[in-house]
């Protein structure tokens, strides 16, 4: 593997990740997160939504005039949607139905769209498919932290295997309710944002605005 | 009239799009700096949805559905599995010609709304409410209080988010949580309260 496939391939991940550096494909982060099962599933769709369709569009983009490259774009990325729709339906169609409309929702995903845009309307097929997996790890990653904590600590379990035995069923473990609600997937990758800031400083962002000291009896307001 | 009212309500508080079901976070999360723009995008998402939805229901119900071709005299085939690509295109659709009608008739409210019009194709709020709609079945006369109430409760969630964060200003937030960290933070705060409004019966 060449030095280029490997920053392509390795940089979404951390340094250059899409939903902690880019903000893009926040949504489903946040609603499919509360079992592991359905966090998997998901990775695996957008994962392989973006790939195919980074893939896609790069192998026209040379043929696409630039004031209808949108609708191209949305054309392809609804059509590559609808197969992994049908196909979540005819395989795993107990996880689609728990999925509801977010399998759906990946026609709107940023990521697809913001990699289509920003990569694979520059660069060559098979490097747009490579960065699509990359961008895709990326986003599966912070999804499967942001389920493992959800449901290790909101049902002791993880993929129905026992992790944290319950109190119910003569363990220890009191279940964390708030974790299977829906604010607590803000509150974690809200501290996955600050531990991978704490960690790569780089990624700070700075405020147009500074507090001020009060020690000269003035300041703090303006 | 009481089902739409209870509808209404539903749509804005209980199954508010941005704070329970985390729709348009994207947009939710790069736009509420300040309480103008924040506004003026949600306006834009309401008129856009109070549009779509209505509109994207009426296809579904005479074209797609299953059987729904029977006023054609053809039975027994279904073309949900199209709703997908119709509900994306009519979106962009409608929004390409919203955009060029308020240039050519409304150039103040073009104005004021201009910017955020591409935005919303692309925003999942916009895509969600129909397939809410597809999936939970409305008739038309629903799918209009929806359109209007989902888009209403997704503007108030935006607002309310901006005036916290024009507030935000003034606290000393930890250098690696500053900017979007705290932006999670807060909005799960909020959802927190909204989650008050679950309790309701309706």
């Amino acid at each position: 593997m060449d030095k280029e496939t490997k920053k392509v391939l390795f940089e979404p991940l951390v340094d250059n990740n899409p939903i902690t550096l880019q903000v893009l494909g926040v949504c489903s982060a946040l609603a499919v997160t509360s079992q592991m099962s359905t966090s998997l599933i998901m990775a695996l769709a957008l994962t392989s939504v973006t790939a195919c369709s980074s893939a896609a569009i790069s192998a026209v983009r040379q043929h696409t005039p630039s004031s209808i490259r949108i609708i191209v774009q949305m054309i392809i990325i609804a059509s590559l949607v609808i197969v992994v729709d049908q196909l979540l339906k005819a395989f795993a169609f107990d996880v689609s139905k728990k999925l509801s409309v977010f399998v759906g929702l990946i026609i709107t995903n940023c990521i697809v769209m913001g990699r289509a845009e920003a990569y694979a309307m520059k660069n060559p097929p098979l490097q747009s498919f490579i960065d699509g997996i990359g961008n895709g790890a990326g986003y599966s990653l912070i999804l499967i932290l942001v389920a493992l904590v959800r449901e290790t600590l909101g049902s002791g379990k993880l993929l129905g295997i026992e992790i944290l035995p319950l109190v119910k069923d003569g363990g220890w473990y009191v279940p964390n309710g708030l974790m299977l609600l829906p604010p607590s997937a803000f509150f974690v990758i809200g501290l996955i944002i600050w531990a991978f800031r704490t960690w790569k400083p780089k990624q700070v962002e700075h405020n147009e605005f500074k507090i001020m000291a009060i020690a000269h009896g003035e300041g703090g307001h303006h | 009239m009481d089902a739409y009212i209870a509808l209404f309500v539903k749509a804005v508080f209980i199954e508010n799009l941005a704070l329970s079901f985390f729709l348009g976070m994207c947009t939710f999360l790069a736009v509420s700096k300040k309480i103008s723009t924040a506004m003026g995008l949600g306006v834009a998402v309401m008129v856009v949805q109070t549009l779509t939805v209505p509109a994207n229901n009426f296809i579904y119900q005479t074209l797609l559905k299953e059987d729904a071709l029977s006023w054609l005299g053809i039975t027994g085939v279904d073309l949900s599995f199209l709703s997908l690509l119709s509900c994306i295109g009519m979106i962009a659709a409608i929004v390409q010609i919203l955009e060029m009608f308020l240039d050519k008739f409304v150039p103040a409210l073009y104005n004021a709304l201009g910017i955020f019009l591409p935005l919303i194709t692309v925003n999942c709020a916009i895509l969600a409410g129909s397939l809410f709609m597809i999936e939970r079945d409305y008739n038309f006369g629903e799918s209009v209080v929806y359109g209007i109430g989902s888009g209403f409760g997704w503007a108030l969630a935006i607002t309310l988010m901006a005036g916290v964060r024009e507030k935000l200003k003034y606290s000393d937030v930890p250098a690696a949580l500053q900017g979007l960290g705290i932006t999670f933070i807060t909005a799960g705060l909020m959802s927190l309260g909204f989650m008050a409004f679950s309790g309701i019966q309706l």
